[in-house]
């Protein structure tokens, strides 16, 4: 099927309604943010307009750089965790019989359901002492007393790699499910092994997709800001955790924005670099 | 895109657009004209519930004014909410419970309506503590209700109750402890001030504050969870998994006698007491009705109806209530309370928040 290109503005109008959702929900706050990053903040009151750096300068410091390395250390590991799980996992799920598939789906869109909330407590009281998976553990004889998992960077990113891996297999599963099964069957014929014939030719052919699930579990993760406060000690807090705190709880929506603000930035920068070096990668 | 910029939306259909949006804003006001009601914002939850269903339903059987309710969040999001919506001429709720740091942030923007003490004559009931006042003697606010902070324990796994809040710094509790997360709702440099150097006045100069900031310190160590989830630290301490901390005292009892394992103290340097006050939005166009709103709830009466069944300290003096000895001690304590240096959260709170986070995250 061929189609035109739009020829008249009623051509565009299928447009109108995403676009102006875009600008109105999308847009307009975002401007505003950026906006009030520059705004003049009033100690113990709120803020008033004008165009000032403080809220930057502020933020450049060496605390704040840690914070914000953590944040995106965090977030790395939290994507490639995911990755290395999802792809052998959904590469096996397509292998599977129709029926089985969409009984994982369904459990997988399930746990989607659940909110961050959820999962935090649930995740917190199966790393407890008191109630925890190391009272199976000691019950088994494995450990000799039960003990607490968490507060943790282990917690942590076990909660946040639950949280994500719904979200990777289902970018993952499409393209998984496309993948000419011809291709293995060439490279088991010419005499690969399975798992050989997994990273020699599934995951080479798959390149694109993983490096764009790898930026969507990494920007993902580095929103999240509920699970490093139920899971993790105060050095696990993420940049999000500090942002909520301004705007919330300290009504210094300036500094606020501006952290905001260059977190979007580092992020972006980031994605650029990687789809950069992807291309530099396939051109070699 | 610039073709279909150029094509623009009829300047009727933008007009329309206004038009409809302007009248369904005008709406509520229109509606609310009707009959005579008030909005009031309390926190949400177990607060609501309990005014809902002990304060609420009495107060317009007695004046005939209703009581539409609003579930406030804590912290200052309200505030925030409040402030735009002022700005806009719009008030989410016309008389809403408000913290300390919070008043005196409002009292920064003249969000607070000012309140005449001639048409609220409970007002006298009150001690003189709770009556916020503008740096010019207006008044803008009147203490609602007060609570404590106190040092809980795990029965099971403390049975001495503790005596002073320096249990905090014992090394014996390392990784035992649960505490707020902010330095403007712990109160903890208050706590190390009154507890190591003689009381709140210690927090008058920066060096002060550093010091109390050093002895804040070796806390660290010792805690295991920073909340600012309340429910968070009360299931921890309620299963023993967090067997000591900071909490609020009027929350501990209600959960010792629903017969969890754990108890309250008030330590011999002083709970902290900390307060909300009702306080009125300069946007709210329901002056008469808030008065008389803020008049019964500063009753004897009413505030002794409050500590039975909310739980709460009340704001008038303690002569004038009918509670007994024993349900006076269930929501407060005759040991000199710590006062928070609310005029600190204002003047330095950029500065205290910074040192507070570098503290804890460092």
């Amino acid at each position: 099927m061929r189609r035109e290109a739009p020829q008249r503005f009623g051509d565009y109008a299928p447009l109108f309604f995403p676009a102006t959702m875009l600008i109105v929900f999308f847009v307009i706050p975002f401007a505003t943010m950026i906006a009030v990053s520059f705004f003049q903040r009033q100690q113990g009151g709120f803020y008033v307009p004008a165009f000032e750096f403080s809220n930057y300068q502020r933020f450049l410091s060496l605390f704040f750089a840690n914070v914000l390395g953590f944040s995106l250390m965090l977030a790395v590991a939290v994507a490639i965790c995911c990755v290395l799980l999802a792809v052998p996992f959904t590469y096996l799920l397509t292998r599977m019989a129709r029926k089985v598939q969409i009984v994982w789906l369904v459990a997988l869109l399930s746990v989607l359901s659940l909110s961050e909330v959820i999962i935090g407590f649930a995740w917190s009281t199966l790393f407890s002492r008191t109630a925890g998976i190391t009272n199976l553990l000691v019950m088994a004889g494995i450990m000799s007393e039960a003990k607490a998992l968490l507060p943790s960077f282990g917690a942590v990113l076990t909660g946040m790699v639950y949280q994500a891996f719904p979200y990777t297999v289902l970018v993952l599963y499409p393209a998984l499910v496309r993948l000419d099964p011809t291709l293995t069957e060439a490279a088991r014929t010419l005499g690969a092994s399975p798992i050989k014939a997994f990273f020699t030719v599934v995951v080479p052919a798959l390149r694109n997709t993983i490096t764009a699930t790898l930026i969507m579990v990494f920007i993902f993760a580095l929103g999240s800001y509920l699970l490093p406060q139920l899971l993790g000690r105060p050095q696990h807090w993420t940049l999000s955790v500090l942002i909520t705190d301004q705007a919330i709880y300290q009504s210094n929506m300036p500094f606020a924005a501006a952290m905001a603000v260059f977190l979007v930035l580092v992020t972006l920068g980031l994605v650029g670099l990687t789809i950069l070096a992807g291309r530099k990668g396939e051109a070699a | 895109m610039s073709e279909f910029l150029k094509q623009t939306v009829g300047r009727r259909a933008v007009l329309g657009a206004g038009l409809t949006g302007v009248s369904m804003l005008a709406m509520p006001s229109i509606l609310r004209a009707q009959d005579k009601s008030l909005k009031v914002g309390v926190y949400g939850g177990y607060f609501k519930d309990s005014f809902d269903k002990n304060i609420f339903p009495e107060f317009t059987k007695a004046t005939g004014i209703a009581v539409e309710a609003v579930a406030e969040p804590t912290g200052e999001a309200w505030l925030v909410q409040l402030e735009q919506a002022a700005k806009a001429g719009q008030a989410p709720a016309d008389v809403s419970m408000m913290s300390q740091v919070s008043m005196l942030k409002g009292q920064a923007t003249e969000l607070w309506a000012p309140l005449d003490m001639a048409k609220i004559p409970n007002g006298a009931n009150l001690i003189d503590r709770f009556v916020n006042k503008y740096p010019d003697g207006r008044v803008a606010g009147i203490g609602a209700v007060s609570w404590y902070i106190t040092l809980v324990t795990n029965t099971d796994v403390y049975k001495e109750a503790p005596t002073s809040w320096a249990a905090f710094w014992d090394p014996a509790n390392a990784d035992k402890l649960g505490l707020l997360a902010l330095v403007s709702n712990s109160f903890l440099l208050e706590v190390t001030a009154k507890t190591y150097f003689g009381g709140t006045n210690a927090l008058d100069t920066e060096e002060g504050i550093q010091k109390a900031f050093d002895k804040l310190a070796e806390v660290k160590p010792n805690v295991r969870l920073w909340y600012r989830d309340e429910a968070q630290f009360e299931q921890a301490l309620k299963s023993g998994e967090i067997p000591m901390g900071q909490y609020y005292h009027d929350v501990t009892g209600l959960a010792a006698a629903d017969g969890n394992p754990v108890r309250s103290t008030f330590p011999k340097e002083g709970g902290i007491q900390d307060s909300g006050c009702w306080a009125l939005s300069r946007a709210s166009e329901k002056v008469e009705e808030a008065h008389v709103f803020i008049d019964y709830m500063s009753q004897p009466g009413i505030q002794a109806i409050l500590s039975r069944k909310v739980g709460t300290s009340p704001t008038v003096k303690r002569d004038l209530i009918d509670l007994t000895d024993e349900e006076f001690a269930a929501v407060s304590s005759d040991i000199e309370p710590i006062i928070p240096r609310y005029d600190l959260y204002q003047t330095k709170s950029d500065w205290l928040n910074q040192k507070w986070t570098e503290l804890i995250v460092g």
